[in-house]
C-alpha cells in the first residue's frame, strides 16, 4: 500500500499589511487553494473562516490596531491536508490565555478563537522566536 | 459590502450584501445602532446576499439583538445562505436568534 504524501507539493506565500481591508486577499487565496485541492464546500468555508479569524486576531491583539506591519502567510499545499503558517511581529501572545469563551455567555465578541479551534484539526501557537509569533493551522482533506 | 434600509410603519428592514467582516462590520454596526430606537425598535435583517460573515459580523448582530431586547423590540434574521447558517450554528447562536427561511416567514406577525 502506497503511503500518503504528507510533505508540501508547493508553497504559496502572501504578505499583506495588517489592515482589515486586505483580509479578503488572504480569504481569496485560501479559497482558491482549497478548491484546487478538492476540499468539500463545508471544509473550504471552515478553513477560510479560521484563517480569517486568525488574521483578524493578529490585527486586534498582536498589533493592537491596523498597521503597515505585515501578516505573512505561508501555505503549504499538501496531498492530504491544508497547512498554513501565519507570522506577525506584534506583541507576544500568552499562549495559556488563548482560550475560547463559554458559548452560553451570549455577548458580542470573543468567538474567533472558538471558531478556529472548532474547525481546524491542528492549532499550534509558536512564539518561541524573539521578534515574531507564528500560528500553524492544519486541516486534513477528508476527500483524499 | 453594501447595505440598504427600507423603513416600514412598524419595523425597519436592513438588507446586507457582500462580505461582513472585520473591515465592514463597523459600518453595519453604525447603521444598526442608528436604526434601533425606542420609537422604531423592530429590525429585520435580510442576509440573502451576504456571502461571508466572520465573528465581528456575528458580534454586531449580537449587539443588535441586545439593543432590541433592551427596547422590548424584535430582531429577526432571514434568508441565510448555508455558509452563514453554519457560522451561527458553530457559535450556537442559531438557538438565540430568531432566524427565518425567507422574507415571507420573517414578516409574519410583525
Amino acid at each position: 500500500m502506497q503511503k500518503k504524501q504528507t510533505s508540501a507539493i508547493d508553497t504559496v506565500e502572501i504578505t499583506i499589511p495588517a489592515k482589515a481591508q486586505f483580509l479578503k486577499i488572504i480569504r481569496a487565496a485560501v479559497s482558491s487553494i482549497c478548491e484546487v485541492r478538492g476540499f468539500c464546500q463545508d471544509d473550504l468555508n471552515n478553513v477560510i473562516l479560521a484563517v480569517d479569524e486568525a488574521c483578524s486576531n493578529i490585527i486586534k491583539h498582536a498589533y493592537g490596531k491596523e498597521t503597515d506591519l505585515p501578516i505573512q502567510a505561508k501555505i503549504n499545499i499538501c496531498e492530504t491536508k491544508f497547512e498554513i503558517f501565519l507570522k506577525d511581529f506584534g506583541k507576544k501572545a500568552d499562549v495559556e490565555k488563548i482560550k475560547p469563551r463559554e458559548l452560553d455567555d451570549v455577548r458580542p465578541g470573543g468567538l474567533g478563537v472558538h471558531f478556529i479551534k472548532s474547525v481546524m484539526d491542528e492549532v499550534v501557537y509558536e512564539n518561541s522566536q524573539e521578534n515574531s509569533n507564528v500560528l500553524k493551522l492544519v486541516k486534513k482533506n477528508n476527500q483524499k | 459590502m453594501e447595505l440598504e434600509v427600507i423603513k416600514k410603519e412598524k419595523f425597519s428592514i436592513l438588507k446586507l450584501s457582500g462580505d461582513v467582516d472585520l473591515y465592514s462590520s463597523p459600518q453595519v454596526r453604525k447603521k444598526i445602532l442608528s436604526l434601533i430606537t425606542k420609537s422604531n425598535k423592530n429590525l429585520l435583517v435580510d442576509l440573502a446576499e451576504v456571502t461571508y460573515m466572520d465573528s465581528s459580523g456575528v458580534a454586531t448582530l449580537v449587539e443588535a439583538l441586545q439593543l432590541t431586547n433592551k427596547n422590548s423590540g424584535t430582531l429577526r434574521l432571514y434568508s441565510l445562505r448555508d455558509a452563514i447558517k453554519d457560522v451561527f450554528e458553530l457559535s450556537r447562536l442559531d438557538k438565540v436568534f430568531n432566524i427565518y427561511e425567507n422574507e415571507e416567514q420573517a414578516f409574519e406577525g410583525m
